[in-house]
């Protein structure tokens, strides 16, 4: 089937509709702000949210699959912050090469992943409590380590954070957003086109029928968090490229921010429904309404909190209006 | 005329749970190209002996063969590989997946490594109208009929190479042109030499396809007969035993109508139903007067009462209490009314085992007067100890936990709850399962003392005897729907019987 007929096909489905309504959103906020403010309407605002929101972006994937089996991880903030602390201090103050510090933040943020969603699935603990337990430690690990915010000025970390990707139309993007890019496909593929991302959906949907299917529940249930620990530490290096610093207090209330993103995004928290694209147009929403808020000038930036509040709300509504519609 | 070889055999199986013997040495056996229902009332074990050839329990003594070498499965998916598949009553499958999806996840087609969702779909279709089912494969399974998960359900157990096919319950939600539609599936693939096994609490499903039945009572193998030598009424017989009772007669006062003629009606039922729980019913009850329902388990009793005390709201038809048609859209509605439900699980939906007798009897009282007015603590111990001694409830502490009173002792507190309300009807849901035959006759006498001092009573309970014993009138309900209204005058528990296996009266 070409492409063309699959487009003329398509009509939207219900599932899709809250993602629909995210991506309407993104374009009238677009369209207002440029409207009000003529430098809003060029095209670097919009690479302008990739570049500051990549981090989220990468997290906020991970999230997406947590939730997409039903569950929750509110440890990804602690994670983000652990791994810009580790990589500051093994960088500057014991000096190890780039790439193994790379490769020591990512394991151990899949390590503590692994470990938590162990807990959730073998001691039957609820993820709430268990990633709880998560976001403590990580955080509480980030003190200990460093209660300072040092700077890095490793080669390779400062020339990956200032290397600008040339776009045209006098635009640029970061290595970052390439990797964040690179993240979302891959995540989009496994979710739709290989076995493990489609027993994430059925889990979500029902973890006793998946058993009972004989799918692999644990290794399913255990891998999503592993996963959501890995993209954390990821998102954390991305905000060490975008920073160029490790502060152990850095990312607090990022796991609230992304489980916005991925809900405005279109995906169902009690699980088994939702898309990666969803997730990416959630954060471009959060961080669109950020870039007006400051376009603006005059509103306090609490303000994209409130609004964050209210289209929360309006996306847990339709939802639920969904749902009950299908019934 | 010589058998051919049995495709599964189990034999002398046997399944303790802690306190219960739930299978004792029984064989079951069947044979490619047949239906095999297993029959048996509830808790006559029936589910065990399907979990425990899919493995879901190991056994205790006996062998399972499946084509003639013995295996001993892990779980279900287990039993799966090896060509034993089951569909459970309650659709085991992903509301939130395409129905392609649901028949093939964990094994889909693949192509280059990733999930060829085309091939998917068109095995699916084909698969599916194989079943004569013709529907968009790509759509999602919630929003298809139960019939329909159903079907993929099957079609899903099909394609995992099955030999032997069990089916606990399968056409319990379906209406009957779903249940034609599946009979008629199943008859098709007993054709194509699948071995079936077929559990129903409708006999009337079970004689239409199955022609082989074994039927368990209490954990015990009764015998395996062919359909074809068996009638409904034996069949049911057969099913519930013939349980000798020692209990003393209650006045024979007890089915004298003579002065409930002219009783004013209390409630009123017209057509009322519910889909998929009862079929449309009328039924009056008079103040005073105690109405039996009698049918197997599963044949709606439960969801019957349930819809008379608002537990369910009806689809259909009205309710009338005192002449004045009632919405009755929930349990509150009941009681505003004075109707009292004592539902037939006490430990989960009537007591609450963690707190005390006193607390619990005060429960639906303090409900009814709404939490703004609390009772004082003095006339919750006068209520308590009032009823403790009238019931006679043991041990006499009212400040006994729940949990620890045997079960008879915790069905009289249930009891004293609803009294305490003064209810004009009690709906009781087999009040005397698994208590012992002191308090149950206890039980039997207060329910005709209460009567007697007019009060109405709904009476259910799979005893035919007990029904009789007691009521003025009984209803007879079977596969769901009401099948007969009898003045109990000179009923006798075979007449109730042959009811039941055969829908009309004899």
């Amino acid at each position: 089937m070409s492409t063309l007929t699959r487009v003329k096909e398509y009509r939207p489905q219900q599932r899709h509709l809250p993602m629909i309504a995210t991506l309407v959103l993104l374009v009238a906020a677009y369209g207002y702000g440029a409207s009000q403010y003529p430098a809003f309407g060029s095209g670097q605002v919009v690479f302008n949210l990739f570049i500051n929101y990549s981090w989220l972006l990468v997290v906020a994937i991970g999230m997406t699959f947590v939730i997409l089996t039903g569950g929750i991880d509110l440890s990804v903030g602690s994670v983000v912050a652990l791994s810009t602390v580790l990589s500051a201090e093994l960088l500057t103050k014991h000096g190890w090469s780039a790439p193994a510090v790379i490769v020591l933040v990512l394991a151990v943020g899949a390590l503590l992943g692994t470990g938590m969603g162990a807990l959730i699935h073998y001691f039957e603990i609820q993820p709430f409590i268990a990633t709880l337990v998560g976001l403590f430690f990580a955080r509480g690990l980030c003190l200990t380590i460093s209660t300072e915010a040092p700077s890095i000025d490793n080669a390779v970390f400062t020339s990956i954070a200032q290397t600008q990707i040339p776009l045209p139309g006098d635009s640029h993007v970061s290595i970052s957003v390439v990797i964040a890019l690179v993240v979302v496909v891959i995540a989009g593929y496994v979710l739709h086109y290989t076995r493990f991302g489609r027993t994430v959906y059925a889990v979500g949907g029902s973890e006793q029928s998946a058993v009972l299917m004989g799918l692999k529940v644990a290794r399913t249930k255990v891998s999503v968090y592993a996963l959501s620990g890995f993209c954390s530490a990821l998102g954390g290096l991305l905000l060490v490229f975008y920073k160029l610093s490790g502060d152990p207090l850095s990312a607090i209330g990022t796991e609230l921010d992304a489980i916005a993103a991925v809900v405005i995004g279109g995906t169902i928290l009690s699980g088994g429904s939702g898309y990666v694209v969803g997730t990416v147009l959630g954060v471009l929403v959060l961080g669109m309404i950020q870039t007006l808020i400051d376009f603006d000038g005059t509103l306090s930036s609490w303000w994209t909190k409130i609004v964050i509040g209210a289209l929360l709300f309006g996306f847990i509504v339709l939802q639920r209006l969904i749902a009950r519609r299908a019934r | 005329m010589t058998e051919p070889e049995a495709i599964l055999r189990m034999t002398g199986i046997r399944k303790e749970f802690p306190g219960v013997v739930a299978l004792d040495d029984v064989d079951f056996r069947m044979f490619p190209g047949e239906v095999h229902a297993l029959m048996g009332e509830n808790g006559a074990g029936k589910s065990t002996l399907i979990k425990t050839l899919t493995g879901v329990h190991g056994i205790d003594a006996g062998t399972i063969e499946l084509g003639g070498s013995a295996v001993s499965f892990a779980g279900p998916p287990e039993a799966q590989r090896a060509g034993v598949s089951t569909v459970y009553q309650e659709v085991n499958l992903c509301p939130n997946l395409s129905v392609a999806e649901n028949i093939f996840i964990g094994r889909e087609p693949r192509r280059f490594g990733r999930i060829h969702w085309a091939g998917m779909r068109r095995r699916a279709e084909v698969l599916l109208g194989a079943l004569d089912l013709r529907l968009d494969v790509s759509a999602g399974l919630g929003s298809q009929s139960i019939a329909v998960q159903q079907m993929v359900a099957i079609a899903r157990a099909l394609d995992v190479s099955a030999r032997v096919l069990v089916l606990d319950e399968p056409t319990s939600s379906l209406d009957a042109g779903e249940v034609e539609q599946l009979l008629k599936v199943l008859r098709s693939l007993r054709e194509d030499g699948m071995a079936i096994l077929f559990v129903s609490h409708f006999i009337d499903q079970v004689f239409a396809i199955a022609d082989r039945m074994t039927v368990l009572r209490n954990g015990k193998l009764v015998g395996e007969y062919r359909t074809s030598d068996i009638t409904p009424v034996e069949l049911v017989t057969r099913m519930i035993g013939k349980e000798l009772e020692v209990l003393d007669d209650l006045e024979e006062s007890a089915h004298d109508r003579s002065d409930l003629a002219a009783a004013p009606v209390f409630l009123q039922a017209d057509g009322l139903s519910r889909k998929g729980a009862v079929a449309p019913f009328s039924l009056e009850i008079r103040q005073g007067e105690v109405v039996g329902l009698a049918g197997l388990l599963g044949s709606g009793r439960t969801e019957l009462a349930r819809l008379l005390f608002g537990a369910d709201h009806s689809d259909s038809g009205t309710l009338t209490v005192d002449g004045a048609v009632v919405p009755m859209r929930t349990p509150r509605a009941g009681m505003d009314h004075r109707i009292a439900f004592s539902p037939e699980d006490r430990k989960t939906e009537g007591l609450v085992g963690e707190l005390t007798v006193r607390e619990n009897i005060v429960l639906a009282l303090q409900a009814a007067r709404g939490w703004s007015r609390p009772l004082s603590r003095k006339r919750q111990d006068e209520l308590a100890a009032r009823y403790v001694a009238a019931l006679d409830i043991r041990p006499t502490s009212p400040e006994t936990l729940v949990r620890n009173l045997s079960g008879g002792n915790q069905q009289k507190v249930l009891l004293a709850r609803w009294l305490i309300t003064e209810p004009r009807l009690l709906i009781l849901d087999e009040p005397t399962r698994g208590i012992d035959i002191g308090a149950k006759t206890e039980i039997q006498r207060l329910v005709a003392k209460l009567s007697g001092d007019g009060m109405a009573v709904l009476f259910i309970s799979a005893e035919l005897e007990e029904v009789l014993r007691l009521s003025h009138r009984v209803t007879v309900l079977r596969d769901r729907k009401v099948v007969a209204q009898l003045d109990n005058e000179s009923l006798t528990a075979d007449e109730i019987m042959s009811i039941i296996a055969e829908g009309s009266s004899a």
